[in-house]
């Protein structure tokens, strides 16, 4: 079974760390996997920086340029994840954009996920129409979970389809905007956070996007499966390099 | 079934084009896409439309037959006038059809992008005709080389939003207002200046400048008793002109399309915005086409005299008329295009933008045959580029 799977069946509410790889150097990728697995969390999505990344707010954007002008490449990531698996065993989710990854080839990207033991990837520009068609059966063959996002926009008959092609989690974006930190959220959310509970859906969801704090990821995983954080962990390296991700994680945990 | 140039039913263009968008677009997007061709074609959205291109535009544009030029180059040349246009070029044709929508969707804000700020002056003139409130993104960069058209979108009444991240200029200025459309998912629409994005822009901003051919169409019919030339020549950066001019043409292959790149300082001199030489099959702003980036797929910054055409990707309708090879595609280099720009101030009288006089510097490199009638798209006026020429012939 998929790590992904395996992992949320366990009896908790998930904490989920996104970091730009090669960030804050560029060999500092493995490094930080491996504390973050020691410190607690329970999955991470290691983000492939991209110099267009349209969905992200500042934060993420200046560590993926930073990443970028360290030299991170495809290639160069999955080098440096060679030998993670002898010692990570905690989900890994690659996150990223569609062009660096149709320039490696999609199949070839895939096939180096499953020899790295990647789980799963979140491509927030494919279209789920173009997954369905071209791409599914690669992701499949490669053992891989594709993970779709939702926002309070989605309709609630596109959010049921998202549900019947999704194998893992729903990643649901808290609200309208880009990624990055919020200090706490509103009863928008919160009717949100419920409406979605409500619905029974085959897959769990995790949320993501404006979670940097405990407050904010209880206020998230009242109903959801668990909570990313990304912006507010990337700030954390940037201040603090590191040396002391296990001060981030017991902030949250 | 008719081969054809145009988007098909789910918005491509060969294997370009589609809607590559995140989530938080989709609404939108979708909105959009189901309701463009309706609206549109509504009598009331028609001659609201058609009315404002008369009288606030002041179309139809002439087609100048350019009588000196013409013999330089012993060939018939036609120019179609859009530098005539209000606001100096091609733009406001797709700003006022895109306010018009945008109106009929309910929206009450507008964004857009803007490099050398022509389209960003275009859309910050119709908010001001509808009294909407219109944010323009425009690179930290270009805001400092373009100050006259900043001061102009700011007396138009719109608010100026330097694009601080990556190269800051108009790839940036994109993400920037399609961040800004994210967080605004309700209330916003976005005007795409060019024929590039997700579909249905491409499709839809190319059916507003379709105006410029239909005009050419019965422009030429009286002046030559046929309504097709020979050739059409327009300059590509995004490709909404050469769209425009395109497009009544695409399906007619006794017309042969020429679109023209910017090469910078040479094709190969790493300082390019000739995207159907230098670019690859990839993903840029929402749509499937060829891009400027590294063999890692990181989009690549581009480089051009012209502020108008140094953008990396080039629109999903072009990329499929160069693949196809139905569209011939010429790249001119800066010096190439400066002295064709000063060719046509004194030949003819007409100082054209810098975009336009890439395409003017292909009679130097392609010749035409002297009864062969071309029309060549002169997409804006050059008063935006004295600076650059005054600095360029040291005048």
């Amino acid at each position: 079974m998929n790590r992904i799977n395996q992992k949320l069946q366990e009896d908790k509410k998930l904490l989920s760390i996104y970091f730009t790889a090669g960030y804050p150097s560029l060999n500092d990728t493995v490094g930080v996997i491996e504390e973050l697995e020691k410190n607690g969390v329970d999955m991470i999505e290691i983000g492939l920086p991209f110099s267009d990344p349209l969905a992200d707010g500042p934060t993420i954007q200046a560590s993926s340029t930073q990443a970028l002008e360290n030299g991170m490449t495809s290639q160069i990531l999955f080098d440096q994840l060679k030998d993670i698996r002898k010692t990570v065993s905690i989900p890994l989710i690659i996150m990223g954009y569609l062009n660096p990854m149709m320039q490696y080839g999609i199949e070839a990207f895939c096939k180096k996920c499953q020899e790295v033991g990647i789980d799963g990837l979140i491509i927030p520009n494919m279209p789920v129409a173009v997954y369905h068609e071209q791409f599914q059966a690669i992701f499949e063959k490669y053992g891989l979970i594709n993970v779709f996002l939702i926002t309070p926009q989605t309709s609630e008959e596109r959010i049921r389809f998202i549900d019947s092609i999704s194998n893992g989690f729903i990643y649901m974006v808290s609200s309208a905007g880009t990624t990055g930190a919020k200090s706490s959220f509103g009863t928008t959310q919160a009717d949100y956070f419920d409406r979605i509970g409500t619905m029974n859906l085959k897959n769990p969801q995790i949320v993501g996007f404006g979670i940097s704090n405990r407050e904010t990821f209880n206020q998230a995983t009242k109903k959801a499966k668990g909570a990313i954080i990304g912006s507010a962990f990337i700030k954390h390296l940037t201040k603090n390099g590191t040396k002391t991700i296990a001060d981030f994680v017991s902030q949250i945990l | 079934m008719k081969k054809t140039y145009h988007v098909n039913e789910k918005g491509y263009y060969g294997t370009f084009g589609g809607a590559y968008i995140p989530e938080m677009l989709y609404p939108n997007v979708e909105e959009l896409r189901q309701k463009y061709l309706e609206i549109m074609y509504e009598d009331s959205f028609q001659k609201e439309f058609k009315q404002l291109l008369k009288d606030y535009v002041g179309r139809p544009s002439p087609l100048f037959y350019a009588k000196r030029l013409s013999e330089k180059y012993n060939t018939k040349i036609y120019l179609k006038r859009e530098d005539l246009n209000h606001t100096g070029a091609h733009k406001v044709n797709n700003t006022i059809g895109q306010i018009l929508m945008a109106k009929r969707l309910g929206k009450t804000r507008i964004i857009a992008e803007t490099g050398a700020g022509q389209h960003g002056v275009a859309t910050a003139t119709v908010c001001a005709l509808m009294g909407m409130e219109c944010i323009v993104y425009m690179g930290e960069i270009d805001i400092a080389r373009q100050a006259p058209n900043v001061a102009r979108m700011k007396m138009l009444g719109a608010e100026v939003r330097a694009a601080l991240s990556g190269s800051r200029t108009l790839k940036d200025a994109t993400n920037e207002a399609i961040r800004d459309w994210i967080s605004n998912p309700v209330d916003t629409h976005y005007i795409i200046g060019s024929v590039v994005g997700p579909h249905p822009y491409p499709d839809m901003v190319a059916r507003f400048q379709a105006v410029i051919s239909e005009e050419m169409e019965w422009q030429l019919q009286e002046k030559e008793g046929r309504s097709y030339p020979d050739h059409v020549i327009a300059c590509v950066g995004g490709g909404s002109n050469a769209a425009g001019a395109f497009y009544q043409y695409l399906d007619d292959e006794r017309v042969n399309l020429i679109a023209v790149e910017a090469a910078g300082k040479g094709i190969h001199s790493g300082e390019s915005a000739a995207t159907s030489v230098l670019g690859e099959d990839g993903i840029i702003h929402g749509s499937r086409t060829l891009l400027m980036q590294t063999k890692d797929g990181q989009i690549t910054e581009p480089y051009s005299i012209s502020a108008g055409l140094d953008y990396p990707g080039v629109g999903p309708m072009h990329a499929h008329l160069y693949d196809s090879k139905r569209a011939e595609f010429i790249s001119i280099t800066d010096d190439e295009a400066m002295t064709a720009g000063l060719e046509l101030s004194q030949l003819e009288g007409i100082i054209p933008a810098i975009e336009t006089s890439h395409a003017l510097a292909v009679f130097e490199q392609r010749k035409f045959k002297a009864d062969e009638i071309v029309i060549l798209n002169l997409s804006g006026r050059g008063d935006k580029d004295l600076n650059t020429y005054i600095d360029y012939f040291k005048l």
